[in-house]
C-alpha cells in the first residue's frame, strides 16, 4: 500500500490520488474541485511535496523511457523515471547523471521541481542546467514546450518551481560521460573549520565531487571537525580492484522508538563514524553507489528518527575568511538542548548559475543538519538559524528539505517569490507554498 | 526409560542431520540448475508476442524481456499509448520492437494478426496473453449485452487467438504460451462471478490444451494473479494483499524460464485458494465475498 507521504513524516495529510498513466492522459485539471500537486517518490522532507486536503497526481507510473541517444548522451524520459531507473540504463553505456542529490530514489520530474544539487556544484551546476527540454502540462489542457529557446520563462520558471507551474510530463537530461562506474575518493580528515575551507580550496581545482561530513557533537578547538571526501570519475586500467557495492538491501522495518536516538546515543555513532578512521588520508575506488548514495543502502533510513518524524535544515552563507555564521551555527546546535543528528553535511557551491527563477544553490558555503522532530524547540531553534543565515548575507528555506519556515523569511531569502508567482499555474498548489505565501487551503 | 529417551534423540539428531544436508545438497543443486537455465535462456534471443501490451502487467513482464535484448510484438487497443511502451522497451534494450493496433473483440483480425506477427518477426517463441477489461458486475448483471462483451474480451478473445497460436506451436513442436488468468476463476463469487466465469473457462481450456500440447513440446502457463495494483484496480480500496504489478511481471517472466503449468502470485494465492475453493457450498453460498 503506498503511503502519500514526506520524507521526514512529520505531516500526516489527507490527499485524494489522481495517478498519472499516460503522457497523453486528458486529465481534466480543470475540473477537479480542490487545487492538484505533482507527487513523484516523496523524498522532499518538508511539505513542498504535499496538498492537504487537496489532489496530489501521482506522476510515478509514468516511468518510461522515450529515447538514448547513445553517441551524444542525451535521455528522454518520462516524469515519474526514477534516477536509479535511469542509472541502470545509462552506465553499461558509459553514461552517468550530470548532476546528482544525495539519493537516487527520486523521479526525475522532481529533481526538476526541486532543481536540486549535488557533490559537483563548482564543476556542473544544478540538475536544472543540463535539462535541455519538458513538457510541461497546464491545467486548462495546455501543453508547453519549454527550453532555453522556447518558452523560456516557463521553463525558468519550472526549474526549481516546485511543481507549481504544471505538471511536467516528460524531459530531456543532458548525461555526462564516464569511463567506468568508479571513482578515485580520497577521505581526509580535518579537525576544524580552518581546516576544512583549506582542504576545500586546495580541492577546488583537481576534484570535480566535494563533500564533507561533520561531527554535530564536537565543540571548542575541534568545532567543526569531520570528514572530507573528494574524488573524480576513474577510468581504466585500475592499480586495484575496485570496491563492489553490496547487493545487500536493508530496510528499517518499523519506527525506531524514541529513545534510541537521543543525545547520547547521536554522540556515541558521531564519535564511531568520525573515529573509525585513523590515517589522516585514506583512498579507495569506490563505486558510485557507495560513493554519491551511501544512505541509499538502508531502504527506509528515515525510520529511524522514530514516530515523530525529523526535519532538515540547510542553508547557504557567502564565503568569509573568518567564517563567523558558520561557527555561530555549529556552537549553537552543539549547545542547544536539541538532539544532534549523525550525518550533517558540508559543502561549497561555486558560482555556476541555477537555471531556476527559485532555485536555491548560489555561490558559498552550504549546511545541512538533521533534527530529530522535537516540537516547538526544534521549530524555534530553527528560526533563530534563519536569523543568522540572513544576517550574513545569505539564504535559508530550501524548499526540498524545508517543514517550517516563515513567510517572512521565506520572502527575505526569496525576493523573486512575487515574479515567480506569475506562473504557477492557478490551479497547482501545495501545503509549502501555501505556508510561505501566507494563504490557506482551496484558495490557491 | 531414560536410555530409550537419549537414543531417540540421538537418532532424532542423526536424522535431523542427514535430513539438513540432503536439503542443502538438493537446494545448491538447484540453484545451480535454475542459474543454468537462465543462463541458457537469456543467450538465446527470443520472438516475444504480448498482446495486451500496454496493460500494467504486460508493461512490467516486456520490461524483463527487452533488457535482454529480445524481439518483441506488442499488440494494444490505443495506439499513442502502445507507442509510449514500445519507445521505452526499444530505449531499454529490445533488439527489435514491432506493433500492432488491434481491438482484440475483433475475432476476425486474428488469423492476419498471427500472420503479421510471425512475419515480421521471423516467427514466434513465447506469447503472452494480457489483456482484458475487470468489467463491472452489477451492470453486467442486469444486463446481458455487457456480460456478453465481458464474456468476449476475457474468453472468447483468448480461446480464437489459442487456437491459432496452439495449432503453430504444435506444428514447430516447439513454444511458450503464457496466459493471465485469474484467482477469480478458481471460484465463483456474488461479487464478480461473470469476470470470474469467463477466468474459469480461460483456466479449463488452458488445462486441456496443455494435455494436448505437452505431447508436441509445447508449454502452457496458467498465470493466476491475486489483487494487483494497476489501473484496472484504481477504484478498489488496497488491501494489504495487493502487490505491484512488479511483483507479478517477476512471477510471469520466472514461469515462463522454467516452464511451469499453474502459478499463482504471489505464491500465498496457492494458500488462500485452496481453502477457498475447499469451503462447502452450503456454507459459502451464505458467505458475503
Amino acid at each position: 500500500m503506498k503511503e502519500y507521504q514526506s520524507w521526514g513524516r512529520v505531516f500526516h495529510y489527507e490527499h485524494k490520488i489522481r495517478p498519472v498513466l499516460w503522457r497523453d492522459s486528458d486529465l481534466r485539471l480543470n475540473e477537479l474541485d480542490a487545487p492538484v500537486l505533482p507527487f513523484g517518490l516523496g523524498r522532499s522532507y518538508g511539505d513542498s511535496c504535499l496538498n492537504d486536503g487537496g489532489y496530489l497526481l501521482d506522476a510515478r507510473p509514468l516511468n518510461r523511457f522515450i529515447s538514448l541517444d547513445r553517441e551524444k548522451g542525451l535521455l528522454r524520459c518520462e516524469a515519474g523515471v526514477s534516477l536509479a531507473e535511469i542509472l541502470k540504463l545509462i552506465v553499461p553505456h558509459n553514461w552517468f547523471l550530470s548532476v546528482t542529490p544525495g539519493t537516487k530514489f527520486i523521479t526525475l520530474g522532481g529533481a526538476i521541481a526541486n532543481d536540486v544539487h549535488g557533490k559537483n556544484h563548482a564543476y556542473a551546476g544544478t540538475f536544472g542546467a543540463h535539462v535541455t527540454q519538458f513538457e510541461l502540462l497546464r491545467s486548462n489542457g495546455d501543453r508547453l514546450l519549454c527550453s532555453p529557446t522556447q518558452n523560456t520563462d516557463f521553463f525558468k520558471a519550472t526549474i526549481g518551481g516546485l511543481g507549481l507551474t504544471g505538471l511536467i510530463l516528460w524531459a530531456e537530461i543532458q548525461l555526462k560521460r564516464i569511463e567506468s562506474p568508479f571513482i578515485e575518493e580520497d577521505i581526509i580528515k580535518f579537525d576544524n573549520l580552518d581546516e576544512f575551507f583549506e582542504i576545500a580550496a586546495d580541492s577546488e581545482e583537481a576534484y570535480e565531487h566535494t563533500v564533507a561530513w561533520i561531527n554535530s557533537s564536537a565543540t571548542g578547538a575541534s568545532l567543526g571537525k569531520g570528514l572530507f571526501m573528494r574524488g573524480n570519475n576513474a577510468a581504466p586500467p585500475f592499480a586495484e580492484t575496485p570496491h563492489q557495492p553490496s547487493d545487500l538491501q536493508i530496510t528499517v522495518p518499523f519506527d525506531a522508538p524514541d529513545f534510541v536516538l537521543n543525545k547520547a546515543t547521536m554522540r556515541a555513532l558521531n564519535a564511531l563514524y568520525y573515529g573509525q578512521q585513523a590515517a589522516k588520508i585514506k583512498h579507495r575506488l569506490a563505486h558510485y553507489e557507495s560513493f554519491f548514495y551511501p544512505l541509499d543502502a538502508i531502504l527506509q533510513w528515515n525510520r529511524g528518527y522514530g514516530k515523530r518524524g525529523f526535519m532538515q535544515y540547510q542553508c547557504i552563507v557567502p564565503y568569509d575568511d573568518n567564517h563567523r555564521a558558520i561557527q555561530q551555527i555549529l556552537e549553537k546546535v552543539a549547545a542547544s538542548g536539541l538532539t544532534p543528528s549523525f550525518l550533517n553535511v558540508f559543502k561549497t557551491f561555486g558560482d555556476y548559475p541555477s537555471p531556476g527563477m527559485l532555485s536555491f544553490p548560489r555561490k558559498g558555503v552550504t549546511l545541512a543538519i538533521d533534527f530529530a522532530n522535537e516540537g516547538q524547540a526544534t521549530l524555534d531553534f530553527q528560526d533563530e538559524l534563519d536569523r543568522i543565515v540572513l544576517d550574513s548575507g545569505g539564504t535559508g528555506g530550501y524548499a526540498a528539505k524545508d517543514a517550517r519556515i516563515s513567510p517572512a523569511f521565506f520572502r527575505a531569502f526569496y525576493p523573486q517569490m512575487d515574479e515567480f508567482s506569475q506562473y504557477v499555474d492557478p490551479k497547482f498548489s501545495s501545503s509549502f507554498w501555501r505556508r510561505v505565501t501566507g494563504r490557506r487551503a482551496n484558495n490557491q | 526409560m531414560k536410555i530409550a529417551k537419549e537414543t531417540t534423540m540421538k537418532k532424532n539428531l542423526i536424522i535431523g542431520g542427514v535430513a539438513a544436508i540432503a536439503a542443502a545438497v538438493i537446494t545448491k543443486s538447484n540453484i545451480e540448475k535454475s542459474r543454468a537455465i537462465r543462463r541458457d535462456f537469456v543467450k538465446t534471443r527470443h520472438k516475444v508476442l504480448i498482446v495486451g501490451a500496454t496493460s500494467a502487467i504486460a508493461q512490467e513482464t516486456a520490461k524483463r524481456f527487452a533488457e535482454e535484448g529480445n524481439d518483441l510484438f506488442l499488440v494494444a487497443r490505443n495506439e499513442a499509448n502502445l507507442n509510449a511502451v514500445a519507445d521505452d522497451l526499444r530505449a531499454r534494450g529490445a533488439n527489435k520492437v514491432e506493433t500492432a493496433v488491434l481491438d482484440l473483440n475483433e475475432l476476425s483480425e486474428h488469423t492476419g494478426l498471427l500472420e503479421q506477427v510471425t512475419q515480421s518477426l521471423g516467427g514466434l517463441d513465447i506469447a503472452l496473453i494480457a489483456h482484458g477489461t475487470l468489467g463491472d458486475q452489477e451492470a453486467s448483471q442486469s444486463d446481458f449485452d455487457i456480460a456478453r462483451q465481458e464474456l468476449k474480451t476475457n474468453f472468447l478473445s483468448i480461446v480464437s487467438l489459442l487456437t491459432l497460436i496452439a495449432n503453430q506451436f504444435e506444428a514447430q513442436k516447439s513454444g511458450v504460451i503464457a496466459v493471465v488468468s485469474s484467482v477469480a476463476g478458481d471460484r465463483g463469487r456474488g461479487s464478480n462471478y461473470v469476470y470470474g466465469a469467463a477466468k474459469a473457462g480461460v483456466t479449463t481450456f488452458l488445462q486441456g490444451l496443455r494435455n494436448r500440447l505437452s505431447k508436441a513440446g509445447v508449454t502452457v502457463i496458467t498465470i493466476k494473479p491475486g489483487f494487483v495494483d494497476t489501473p484496472m484496480t484504481a477504484h478498489i480500496e488496497k488491501g494489504p494483499l495487493f502487490v505491484g504489478p512488479d511483483v507479478i511481471a517477476t512471477g510471469i517472466y520466472q514461469a515462463i524460464l522454467n516452464k511451469q503449468d499453474v502459478v499463482y502470485l504471489p505464491v500465498f494465492w496457492f494458500g488462500i485458494m485452496s481453502v477457498i475453493r475447499h469451503i462447502p457450498e452450503g456454507i459459502f453460498k451464505r458467505l458475503s465475498l
